[in-house]
Order: C-alpha cells, then structure tokens, then sequence
C-alpha cells in the first residue's frame, strides 16, 4: 500500500535526462584539458559565477518541480486504492501552504483584507460593504491588524538572522577547505592562480540571495507576500511553478534544435555542391515565413488533435504536459536556421583547413572527419549559442502565452500570468502585482542567463584562448 | 634624431606585469637606417608601437625616455602626440592587405593624413596625391587614386601604403617587417624603393626584420635584440664581418645556403624564454654555445668593444671552432634508379563560375601542364612566387584535387581517377608536410592520437600496443620525448609543432614527401632545425621529398633537382647546381638576383622584374613571361617556347637561353 502513485510525464523523463547528460558533460570536460581550461576561466568570472549562483537556484526549483506523483485517497480497508485526479509534484508538497491558502479573488501583498468590497451581514449592523478579512493572511494577528508590520518586520528579522548565520557557517567550512586545497596544492606546486574559481561572488550573491529568500519565505507562511490573483491563488506559488515551464522551454527547445542545426549545419559546409544548395533553400524559406505565423498555425493544429483524442490523457495535467513538448518541438524546429547558418560557415572555414587535408590525405572518411575533426572545434560555438538562445526562448513562450497560443491554460508560466494579469491593468485602482511578479522573476532569470552566456562566451572566444 | 634611453614596456596580464622590452636604448640619425633583428616574440614589434605610443589595451610603459629631435614623446599629451604620428614619424605595418581600409578608395586614405598634418585639400591635396604615388612608383596613379584597395596587386598596395606614410613628410620612418607578405622580386622592388626614398628626403629609418638578406642591404647600423633586450649594436661592416654576440654568430650559422650543403646547420637548441619565467643572469645563457658560469647568475653589461660596436655579453673570446660542431651528413646518391614519382602534362583548371545558373566563364589555369620525375631519395624542389601554382601541384599529388588531365604515376601505378580504397592504399605512398603548423594540427585531439589517425585510417599496425610503440619510436625519430602523447599541440612550439606534423606523415612509411614550404612560418634558428632533420630522415629512410618553396637559400641547401614554376608552368629544371649557378631562363636569373643575401661584401647586379605575376585566369599570350622579360621579342608575343636541352638533366622554355 502506497501512500501516492509515482507519475512520470515525458517532460520530466526530458529534465532528468537532460540532468544526468549535463553531468555526463561535467565529466567529460574533466577529462578534457582544454575544454576544463575553458570551463575554468568560465569559473574564473565573477559576473558568470554570480549569475550562474542564479541559475543554479532556478535549476532546483525546476528540478524539484519535476517529481510527480498523485496521492491516495482516503478509502475503506480492503478496498482497492483510488488515487487523487491532482498530480503534484515535490514543489507542491514543500509549498502546500503557498498552495492551499487560496483566497477569494484579489489581494494585495501583505494584506489582511481583499481588495475588493463585499456586502457582509454583521450582527446589529445589518448588511454592511466592507472590504472582508482574508481566510488565510494574516490570521494569527486577529484583532489587531494594525500590528502588521511590526509582526512582519519582527519575522523578517529574525529570518534574516538565521540567514547570516547558515551564511557564515557555509562560508567559514568553505574557508576551512579552501585552505586544506591550497596547503595541498602549495605542496604539490601547482600554482593556478590565473584561473582561480571566483568564490567570493558566488558568496556573496549566496548571502544577497538567502537575505531575500529567508525572508521572503518566511512570511509567506503567514501572508500573500505577492498578493494573490482573480481566483484568490497565491502569486508566489504562481512563480514558483513558471520556473519549470520557463526552464522546460528554454531546455527541450534546444535539445530538438540542436541535431538539427549541427547536423544540417556542418553537412552543408563540409560537402558544399548540391546538398549545400538544397539546405540553405530550406532555411532561407524557413526564415522568410514570419515565425509567429508559422508557430501559431502549428499550435492550432496541435490543439485540435489534443482535443480530438481525449482518451490519449489519463490525467489535465498530462495533456498540458504534452502540449507544452509539441510548443517546445514546434519552437525547435522553426528557430534551427540561425545555429544552422552560423555552423555552415564555420565550417566552411574549417574544412579549408590544413589539419582537414592531412586527414583526408591519409583517406580519413568523411564522418570521421566531421566527427573527429570538425565537430570538436565547433562546439564553443555551440556553447555559446545554446547558452545564448536559452533566454531568447524564455522570452518566446511568455510572448506566445500572451498571444494565447503559448502552454495549455491550466499550466502556470510566466506567460500565462502577464496574459492573465494585463486585463488588470485597466482596473482602477490597478492590480500590478502579479504583472510585477511575473516580470521580475523572468527578468532575474533571464539576465542571470544572459550574463552566464556573456561569461561563456569570452571564455570559449578562440581570439582570448 | 631620434633618442630611446632605457626604454621599459610590458603588458599587464592579471596582477602582473609582464616586461616584453627591457631596458633599451639607441639612437637614429637623420639619413640612418638602423634595423632592429630578432628572432619573433623578442619585443621588436612592442619596441615600434611604443615608439609611437600605439602599443595594444594591456601594453604599459614603465619608464625610459623617447625623444625626437629633443621632446620627450612618453610626456606628451595625446592629442599632441597625434600630430607626431604620421607627421613627424609614420609607419608600414607588415601585411598589406589588412593595413588598408577596403572601402575607402585610395585617394580617400591618403588625403586623410594629407588633411590632418598639411591641412591639404580639393585641387591642392589630389596634385599632392598624385606626387605621392608617382614617387612610390605607381604608374597610371590619375586612375589609382580612385580605385580600392582590392583592385590593387599586394605589391601596389605596399606602395600605397608606402605613400600613406610619406603623406606627412614624417622625419622617422618605421617600416615593421615592410616585406615578408611579399614575393622576392616585388620585395626586391619596395626594397629599392625605401632605399631611394631615403636617400632623397634624408630621412631616419628604424627598419624591423628577422631577414638578415634585407638588413644587408638595408642597414646602416644593426640592433640585434633577444628576450627583449638589445643584446648587440654595430655598424653594418662590424655586423657582417665580425659578429661579437653568440646569438648574432648563431643567427648567422643557421642560415642554409649552398656552401653547408652536406652538412648539419648549426641551430640554436631551445627557444626563447617566455615573458613570465625570465633567467636571472643573461637572457640567452640556456642556449649559448659559449656559456660560463658567470653567465647564469649575473646579467652582463652594456659594454663598448670597439668604436660604435657595443655588446651586452660576458664572453670575450671570437668566433671559432664553428667548423667543429657542424657534422659531415652522408649524402645519398640516388642516381641510380628509376624514380618514384612521374608525373606527366599534369593539369587543374578551376573554372570561373557567374550568373544565376552558375555558367561556366573561364578557367584558373593553376597548373597548365607540367612534367616531372622524383627519384627515390632524392630531393626535388619546387621554386616559384606565390599564385604560380606551386601548392595545387602538391595537393594535385595527393588527390586532394581532383587534376583536370595528365597523369600520376607512384611506382608504375596511375593515380589520377582512382577511387574509394584503391585510392587508400595508394595514399600511404604519398604525405604531405603542410606550411602552418599551427593551421595543420587539429587543437582537440592529443599528439599521440594526430599521429595515429594515419595508420588508423590506413589499417596500419592495429594492434593497440604495436602502435603504441611505433608512435613512441616516431617520436624519437623527430626528435620530440615519449610524454608527447598525452599532450595537446597548443603545448608546443611552431618548431615542435612541426615535427609531430613530420611525424605524422612518417607514421604511414610514405615513400614520397611532399613538404609545402614546411619551413616559411618559422624562426631562423627553429628552421634550421627542421631543415637538419629532414635531411636526416632522408638519409635514413631513403624518403624522396617533393619541396615546394620560395626560398632560394633553403633550396640551394636542400635540393638535389629544381624546378623553376611560373604561372602554372615549369620553365626551367635541372639539378641543383645548374639551375642555380647557370640559370638560363631570364625569370630564374631575375628570382636567383632578387634574393636579398646576407653578406655585403656581394654586390648583385640585380636584374629587376617589371610589374608582377599575372592572373593565371588570363594568362599573357606566347611566353607567360614575355610581359615582363628583358629579352622580350616578337615570336615570345606568339609562341610557347618549347624546351630546350641544355644538358642531359638541364632544360629551359625559353626563346633566348643563356
């Protein structure tokens, strides 16, 4: 008897893949001088370590946020076990409170009250039309509200407190270590200060990073730190959840273009003649189609098969997750031609090259030179790009979320909150804070994305290697 | 004039500062040249920019005094300094192709300086222009003066850019390595030119080269600068007839010419150190023939050993002993023999494409025909100037072009038209050595994978450890440890480098050699080096070797045969000897006379080609050369001469022989 059902969506079978081939990376560049050495001076950025301290976070959530399950329901002894409609993941069950605590429409961050008035029956009063306390917020201040913020800056103290300590505790073992690595390598006389890990800056985005989210986390136990939105749902849940979709998008979207613009890409610059002609063909037409077009007659296709074959989806919550792969395979394949095109005259430059001729002089075949040869030198490029398109296509889903042909309505992402939040706009007085939200979060993820790939970049520029 | 005292500069990298140039000082005349020598990475080029306080974001100037005419440039202001550059001093950057805008016409960046420093322009400044070219010997320059840089020949454009620095009637000339993207007989032009140039306006010159032939012709006064430090200083007499310092001595010993034919080039083992790990003592200690103890812990002074002729060595002692060093090398004589390699009316044509339907126009005639043969164990080379072909013959070799007609033959089989795996198993017979050897090893792969990718693609010694230990013995063959495997190219130097791509093509056991200037993008010294073990891997191994070069004194060192090409045709071969000191055919006497030598008591009566090499997509009717051949007369306007026998191993495509 299991108190829940594990269940795998073929997105999350995508980001545990994903997951275990990053770390099949990891030890590859290990054993790789040259690729480790690059990778060290990306370590060596300050800029790139702090933003990856970032990522790293984003990465967890999205991570934790990939476990699903559904839980059983309560059933009679000896009955078979039913399992609750609701799949969760392992994001939920950590942030049930977030979750539950739902309201009945709008309120504002660190209220105790909805933001909109109701006509309440108060004994010997009558009918009154009151702003009405919230179910959840605020609950254990009871009559005195007016004690909010002292009760709120109290928690945030103290939060804040604990987080200086973790803080200090994690920086003085780091400290303790780094001292035993450098006794170590002082006796082992390597000495490589050039490319030393930059971990003052991911201290200290760790510290600015515990300093808000301690606090942030904290009170969200007792309030709706970010408010809630029309059906009363905790905003900060809301982003929470979006981090996978962002993060999804930004992931599986490169894994199905990638194939597609390195294969294409360097078969097209190495044999050059026919083949060459007819990809470019392919991608100049590709290109001349407006995207938006392209993607929103792809989605609507897609959405008329989903909702033809109901019988495919045991549970909404699979259904959303395979629209959002069909959104993901869709983006893949109209955004290759940028990748594609840039690898074609790499290589083309690269197969001019003399270490090219002295294998096709020995009569290496052509995959094995493209293999051994050609891929290896062109993989910063990859890189760099792969890191670069991320961001882009983050963006990409909040912009086709908001046009309504983004993921499936039922699922949280950061394009769906601006779509749901911008009716909103026009209320007097306006309700800004899921927009903000939404915004902010997207906007730390895709800068700190951003700065990583700028950190990538100038470490794998062959001009500084 | 001009006035360096204690010059100091280095570039910051992280916290440190690296010192590239330590501690200079010297002086120009009006009407002097002094040149700068030096082996690369030795701060010649670092010295030039900081002259013109031009150096790179990371170059500092850490102290010292540059003065001109007895103003101390380092002190002032930039936007003072900016009327010196290119007004009172100007310079020539060494490639010719990048130092020019390609989008402004020439006239556009001449008039630029013209504007800035004479505050010249409309009728007054194009009059100007059109002096200018005139004077740089640009003929038609009313049309040039309007036209890009692309339309131009690499020579012509040198001449622009020589024109560009003239612009601002400049006092001090810096010319860093003016000629060596050039051809020999277009650097033979701009050479004279400078010179003339010089003798006309009384201008110094601080010329920088690592050519001891254009220091012979061009100097006054020679500077020999190592590890960033002026090691030697004398006049050209005292330079040539009695180097002091071991390293000038060694410079003058690694140079290959027919007089060490048969025998080992001396060469400077190890290289120069790098800016971070400098030796306390003297800088060249590690590599001196004639190291003392002293050496190593103190670092010698700048010390005056005869009138104008100073010297920063311990050693006091003169050359000699020289002849000891240098070992007798057993030549093979392969006359005997039938050869290897026939090649016979070989021809690539690329064909000129345009339009929408990609019609074919006309033809790059790159090799238009030629013949040879390559005994085993011999050494053929062949000579020519850059676009006459000489390198799509090698790669036309291998099949790695696909030749338009003719034919290959590698000991009695045909290799035009082969395919698939007969052509695979023909390719053990045949390497090549490629000219860059950092361009000819791929970065991610380990020396020892480079050189096993051979006699994995050829099925050779598959056995794991069989080829294991035929990678290590290949390695000791060139002459590099066994820990090589396991490292990365980038780990070695251009002149290591180039023995891992020796060894590459040894791994195979070729029987012919093609070595595409192997030599041409390395140091004096590093090129002696490879120069000794090719030699030795011929008497070892019995290998011929197809060379294929423009330098005459790497030729007359190395070659048994020459083949003398131009535009796609050989028009003079024959043995060594014959072709080089009987030359028949004008273009080879012409190339044999432009080669700057670095002696001076030889006085060249040079023959001086007009114009440059022609297209070969539109190559001149009869003779190729007739356009620019002395003996030019009416049949070379209609007929390709035939060859002619001269010897039973001498023949020439010439009209007029002799």
């Amino acid at each position: 008897m299991m108190p829940f059902q594990i269940v795998v969506l073929w997105s999350d079978v995508l980001v545990w893949l994903l997951f275990a081939a990053a770390i099949g990376f990891a030890v590859l560049v290990a054993h790789n001088p040259p690729l480790l050495s690059a990778w060290r001076r990306v370590g060596a950025s300050r800029l790139g370590m702090a933003s990856a301290t970032i990522l790293v976070a984003f990465i967890g959530i999205g991570l934790l946020d990939s476990l699903h399950f559904r839980q059983a329901l309560d059933g009679k002894p000896g009955q078979k076990t039913q399992y609750a409609v609701e799949v969760l993941s392992l994001l939920d069950a950590l942030a049930s409170p977030l979750r539950l605590n739902n309201e009945k429409t709008y309120s504002a961050p660190f209220a105790t009250r909805l933001y909109a008035k109701e006509t309440i029956e108060v004994p010997g009063l009558g009918a009154v039309r009151e702003y009405p306390r919230l179910k959840n917020a605020g609950k254990h201040l009871g009559e005195h509200e007016e004690e909010l913020l002292a009760d709120a800056a109290f928690t945030a103290w103290r939060a804040i407190l604990l987080a200086l300590l973790v803080w200090l505790a994690l920086t003085a073992w780091l400290l303790q270590r780094r001292a035993a690595a450098v006794d170590a390598s002082r006796r082992a006389k390597t000495s490589g200060d050039e490319t030393e890990f930059a971990w003052s800056s991911v201290l200290l985005t760790l510290l600015l990073m515990l300093m808000v989210l301690t606090p942030l986390f904290a009170l969200s136990g007792k309030y709706h730190v970010f408010g809630t939105d029309k059906v009363g749902q905790d905003v900060l849940y809301q982003v929470l959840k979006s981090v996978r979709t962002g993060l999804i998008i930004g992931l599986v979207t490169t894994l199905v273009l990638l194939p597609l613009a390195v294969g294409l890409g360097i078969v097209a610059g190495y044999f050059r003649g026919w083949v060459d002609d007819l990809i470019q063909y392919v991608y100049t037409v590709l290109n001349s189609i407006p995207g938006v077009l392209l993607i929103a007659a792809s989605v609507l296709m897609m959405q008329v098969i989903i909702d033809t074959h109901p019988q495919w989806f045991a549970t909404a919550a699979e259904r959303a997750d395979l629209r959002l792969l069909a959104l993901c395979f869709i983006l893949g394949m109209t955004s290759w031609t940028g990748l594609c095109r840039l690898l074609r005259g790499e290589t083309l430059k690269l197969r001019e090259l003399e270490y090219i001729q002295a294998a096709q002089a020995f009569g290496v075949s052509h995959g094995r030179i493209i293999v051994r040869h050609i891929l290896p030198n062109l993989m910063h490029i990859v890189i760099i790009s792969l890191v670069m398109d991320f961001s882009g296509l983050v963006l990409a889903e909040a912009v086709l979320s908001y046009v309504g042909i983004g993921v499936d309505p039922t699922m949280t992402s950061f394009g769906t909150m601006i779509n749901n939040a911008r009716m909103e706009l026009g209320r007097e007085p306006v309700v800004w804070w899921s927009l903000a939200a939404a915004f902010s979060a997207m906007f730390i993820l895709v800068l700190a994305a951003n700065l990583f790939a700028d950190a990538v970049r100038d470490a794998f520029d062959p001009r500084v290697a | 004039m001009l006035q360096v005292d204690d010059l100091r500069l280095g570039f910051v990298a992280g916290k440190k500062n690296l010192i590239a140039v330590d501690g200079i000082s010297f002086a120009i005349a009006r009407g002097e040249t002094l040149a700068l020598l030096g082996e690369s990475g030795c701060g010649k080029s670092a010295t030039a920019l900081a002259l013109l306080r031009l150096l790179p974001g990371a170059g500092r100037i850490f102290g010292g005094q540059v003065s001109l005419d007895g103003e101390n440039l380092l002190q002032l202001s930039e936007a003072k300094m900016r009327q010196v550059r290119g007004g009172r001093m100007a310079m020539i950057f060494q490639e010719p192709a990048t130092s020019l805008n390609p989008v402004l016409t020439v006239g556009r960046q001449i008039g630029e300086v013209l504007e800035q420093h004479l505050k010249l322009s409309g009728a007054a400044a194009r009059e100007r222009m059109l002096a200018l070219l005139r004077q740089v010997g640009i003929a038609d320059p009313e049309r040039r003066l309007d036209e890009y840089p692309f339309q131009l020949s690499g020579g012509m454009k040198q001449r622009v850019m020589i024109a560009i620095a003239l612009a601002g009637e400049p006092q001090l000339l810096i010319a860093d390595e003016p000629t060596t993207a050039l051809d020999v007989t277009v650097q033979a032009q701009i050479l004279d030119l400078l010179a003339q140039l010089q003798a006309e306006r009384g201008m110094g010159m601080l010329l920088i080269t690592h050519d001891l032939g254009v220091v012979a012709r061009m100097a006054q006064r020679i500077g020999v600068m190592y590890a960033g430090e002026l090691v030697e200083v004398a006049s050209r007499e005292d330079f040539f007839s009695r180097p002091r310092h071991p390293y000038t001595q060694a410079l003058f010993a690694a140079l290959p010419d027919a007089a060490h034919r048969g025998q080992k080039l001396l060469t400077i083992p190890g290289l120069v150190p790098s800016l971070a790990a400098m030796p306390a003592g003297c800088r060249f200690a590690d590599r001196c023939a004639q190291v003392m103890a002293q050496c190593r812990t103190q670092s010698p002074a700048w010390r005056e050993v005869a009138p104008g002729h100073q010297l920063r060595c311990h050693w006091s002692g003169s050359a000699g002993g020289e002849s000891a060093l240098r070992h007798q090398l057993s030549e093979i004589n392969g006359d005997a023999g039938k050869p290897c390699l026939e090649v016979s009316d070989l021809k690539v044509h690329f064909p000129i494409r345009k339009g929408v339907l990609q019609r074919t126009v006309g033809h790059v005639f790159a090799v238009d025909g030629i013949s040879m043969a390559i005994l085993p164990g011999r050494t053929l080379a062949l000579v020519g100037e850059s676009g006459c072909g000489k390198t799509t013959v090698g790669k036309a070799l291998l099949q790695l072009v696909a030749p338009t007609a003719g034919s290959v033959r590698l000991g009695g089989g045909e290799l035009v038209g082969l395919k698939g795996k007969r052509l695979r198993t023909v390719r053990r017979h045949l390497q090549m050595i490629f000219q860059d050897p950092f361009a000819s090893l791929n970065p991610r792969l380990r020396v020892g994978e480079i050189i096993a990718e051979g006699m994995a693609a050829l099925r050779l010694q598959t056995e794991a450890g069989a080829r294991h230990s035929a990678i290590v013995a290949l390695l000791k063959q060139v002459g590099l440890a066994e820990e090589a495997i396991e490292r990365y190219p980038h780990e070695f130097s251009g002149g290591q480098r180039q023995r891992i791509a020796i060894a590459r093509a040894l791994a195979v056991q070729p029987e012919v050699l093609i070595c595409d200037e192997p030599t041409s993008a390395l140091d004096v010294s590093v090129q002696a080096q490879i120069l000794n073990l090719l030699k030795a891997l011929q008497a070892e191994l019995g290998v011929a070797y197809l060379f294929i070069t423009h330098n005459f004194a790497v030729v007359e060192y190395l070659a048994h045969d020459v083949a003398v090409m131009y535009l796609g045709r050989i028009v003079e071969r024959g043995r060594a000897e014959e072709v080089l000191r009987r030359a028949q055919h004008p273009y080879t006497q012409a190339l044999l006379s432009a080669v700057p030598t670095p002696r001076i008591d030889v006085i060249s009566q040079a023959v001086r080609l007009a114009g440059e090499t022609p297209s070969p997509a539109n190559p001149p009717t009869g003779c190729h050369f007739h356009p620019r051949c002395p003996r030019a007369q009416a049949i070379c306007r209609e007929n390709y001469p035939p060859a002619q026998a001269i010897s039973s191993t001498h023949a020439v495509n010439c009209h007029f022989p002799g």
